[in-house]
């Protein structure tokens, strides 16, 4: 692949500086911004902007002890690990099951179960707002899960169904012949080799629910304020450094998310690698 | 080869063994559908159930059916050409009376006033001077004398119009149209003509902010494919940490960056560039800006997996056959790569069509995007009849585009699977 080390023309050597250029700007855009607040969460003054006038933890503190800000805190949490577990649930069987079954209406169903990702926030949320609302599911946290839940779902069944597509299906018949019960054999032989993908999928849900505002944005009453929701009023209302605090805060969790997802796929590759 | 095995081996009972086989296939199938079962029954509850009651709501019209029952039945028969006649006047006294008793004329008072503005005024003046029940043959006049526009054609066809159950003011209101005195579709007054324009800019926006992905995400893509694994990466940080980063910390950065007294007026201030600050945020620019920054993954992603399919020996093989780098470039690279193009520009162009949260908040008024106007009628106004029908417009492009999208992209599964 490394065919550019030997680049034989001045023209192909002018385009290939010119992509890394081009690019190293582009990954300055990506990533300046998020990099950019994060110190201004640990400044001693109140303005938003540089040089520091010095460095404290005081809009941290400030989150701490705001009983808004950490109520907001625990209703990401409670809502986003209930959702998790559910579309877990929920989405593991579907993938179990999409994966055996054979039928021409599969690419329809498939094309079911993975639209909530393609169809607009603000259109979801306002057919949950009419049709929860005379339930009173608007303003709990039920229909927050649920809603999340449905969110989620999608990424559940595309994760867990990427790695069954790389699941050797001999090894539970394997374990069925050997006289373990279906139950058994998808404990002991299925459920761990699918592990990985599992988790990989829970993370993908925790995310997409710990993320989501517009759904709450409708359904949510002052009670079941979740982070992004009481960024989204800091934001509009006026944005103090403590917006900043929280905002490092979800980036830290970004980060464990997406560290833990990495290391997963480093490992499934190298179990790949080391069966071939 | 399995067949014939079996039948070789005891033919007495090959079809009782075919059957038993095809009996275990079924309960299998049976057995794989149950358990796709509960998510499809928890889907139709919170995602596909709601959105088909939004879509109910774009086209559902009874609450003046429900407030003047009597008058609707009086103008089934009324051909609309002329005013009607004396009967009808009398059925809407006796409904206004009914419903100022039961407190209902706010409810077709508001529907009425979408189609006809000050109608409300109407209903309310006639229900504040209307002591009683009109003389048998003095309705009409009566109501005249109260509000002469009882006199007026239009008063009576938007009665008539919004009688229900189901209607299309909605969407043609999505649409800048409506119906005229006589039935006929026709544009909608100047004022209340602004779909069209959102509908525009919405398209315009999400356009922009797909080519300037395309744009941008190109070389990037680009310098992915061809680094070596491990280098690349790394670099792959650089595209899925803003990935995963929180939208509202990505959109909350860039006002904290492009803000009058933000990070970058300060800094091109200090270097003496400006004296004034730009404005940055708050219009057009802001909006492309944090909506690029937002999206640009999702192009990066499809595009780097496209071309890392490419081999490299077709570009060895242009170069050997005497083709110049750009011509190769043009014309073996650039071709392979037109399905990753094509999925991440559909994807990025489908996903800016209903964004809300970063043209709300990075935005001006001029600015925002048709889910602005959906999350606004049915929060603010409570408009919901208008508020679905928008969503109908725009869930329908949604679709329309994922459709495209699915076949693309599947159309690039099968592609790959023939080449291998």
């Amino acid at each position: 692949m490394s065919d550019h080390s030997s680049l034989r023309t001045p023209s192909q050597r002018i385009a290939w500086t010119a992509t890394i250029v081009i690019s190293t700007l582009v990954f300055i855009f990506l990533i300046a911004p998020i990099l950019a607040i994060m110190p201004l969460s640990f400044s001693s003054g109140s303005y938003l902007t540089y040089p520091l006038p010095g460095l404290s933890l005081r809009w941290y503190d400030d989150f701490i002890n705001s009983p808004r800000w950490m109520n907001s805190l625990k209703n990401s949490m409670i809502i986003g690990v209930a959702s998790t577990l559910l579309s877990m649930v929920l989405g593991t069987l579907a993938a179990l099951g999409l994966a055996q079954w054979k039928s021409r209406f599969k690419p329809l169903v498939l094309a079911f179960v993975l639209s909530p990702v393609v169809v607009p926030g603000v259109i979801t949320a306002v057919g949950l707002y009419f049709f929860f609302a005379p339930l009173g599911l608007t303003g709990s946290y039920l229909g927050l899960i649920l809603a999340h839940t449905a969110l989620a779902t999608p990424f559940v069944v595309i994760t867990v169904g990427a790695t069954l597509q790389s699941f050797d299906t001999n090894l539970a018949r394997a374990a069925a012949s050997l006289g373990a019960s279906p139950l058994y054999a998808f404990r002991r032989v299925i459920l761990p080799l699918i592990l990985p993908g599992l988790a990989s999928g829970a993370l993908f849900a925790f995310a997409t629910s710990f993320d989501e505002v517009v759904i709450v944005l409708f359904m949510a009453g002052p009670e079941q304020r979740t982070l992004p929701r009481e960024m989204f009023s800091g934001i509009r209302e006026n944005i103090s450094p403590t917006i900043t605090a929280a905002a490092v805060i979800l980036t830290t969790v970004s980060v464990i998310l997406l560290a833990t997802l990495e290391g997963l796929r480093r490992r499934n590759e190298r179990l790949k690698g080391s069966s071939a | 080869m399995t067949d014939a095995l079996l039948t070789g081996a005891n033919a007495s009972t090959e079809v009782p063994l075919k059957r038993r086989l095809r009996r275990a296939e079924r309960t299998r199938q049976v057995k794989a559908l149950a358990l796709v079962l509960p998510l499809l029954v928890f889907l139709l509850f919170t995602f596909a159930g709601p959105i088909a009651g939004m879509l109910w709501r774009a086209v559902d019209d009874r609450e003046v059916r429900q407030v003047l029952p009597q008058t609707i039945a009086a103008l089934a028969t009324w051909d609309g050409k002329d005013l009607p006649d004396e009967k009808a006047f009398a059925a809407v006294a006796s409904d206004i009376l009914a419903a100022r008793a039961s407190g209902t004329i706010a409810v077709a008072a508001k529907r009425l006033n979408y189609a006809l503005n000050g109608f409300r005024t109407i209903l309310t003046s006639t229900s504040r001077n209307l002591k009683a029940a009109p003389e048998p043959g003095t309705a009409r006049e009566t109501l005249e004398k109260i509000n002469p526009a009882w006199r007026e054609r239009a008063t009576w066809t938007t009665i008539k119009d919004a009688s229900g159950p189901v209607t299309g003011f909605y969407l043609l209101a999505a649409l800048d149209l409506t119906r005229n005195v006589d039935g006929a579709i026709v544009a909608a007054a100047p004022d209340q003509a602004i779909y069209r324009n959102v509908f525009t800019r919405t398209f315009i926006i999400s356009l922009g902010v797909t080519a300037l992905c395309l744009i941008l995400g190109f070389p990037v893509a680009y310098l992915l494919a061809a680094l070596p694994p491990g280098r690349s990466n790394l670099l792959m940080i650089f595209v899925l940490l803003p990935f995963w980063t929180s939208l509202l910390v990505r959109t909350c950065a860039w006002i904290v960056l492009l803000q009058s007294k933000g990070v970058v007026n300060d800094s091109l201030h200090w270097l003496g560039i400006i004296d004034e600050p730009l404005r940055l945020i708050y219009n057009r620019f802001g909006v492309c800006v944090a909506m690029t920054h937002v999206l640009l993954p999702f192009m990066i992603l499809p595009l780097y997996s496209s071309m890392k399919a490419i081999s490299p020996a077709y570009m060895r093989a242009a170069a050997s056959l005497g083709a110049p780098p750009t011509t190769a470039f043009l014309r073996i690279y650039l071709p392979q790569t037109l399905p990753g193009i094509g999925a991440g520009s559909l994807l990025v162009f489908i996903l800016a069509l209903g964004y809300y949260i970063t043209p709300a908040l990075v935005g001006g008024a001029a600015d925002q995007m048709i889910s602005y106007f959906i999350a606004l009628y049915t929060t603010e106004t409570a408009n919901w009849g208008l508020a679905s029908a928008l969503g109908a417009v725009l869930l329908l492009a949604t679709l329309l585009l994922a459709l495209v999208y699915g076949k693309l992209v599947q159309g690039q599964q099968v592609t790959g699977g023939m080449k291998n």
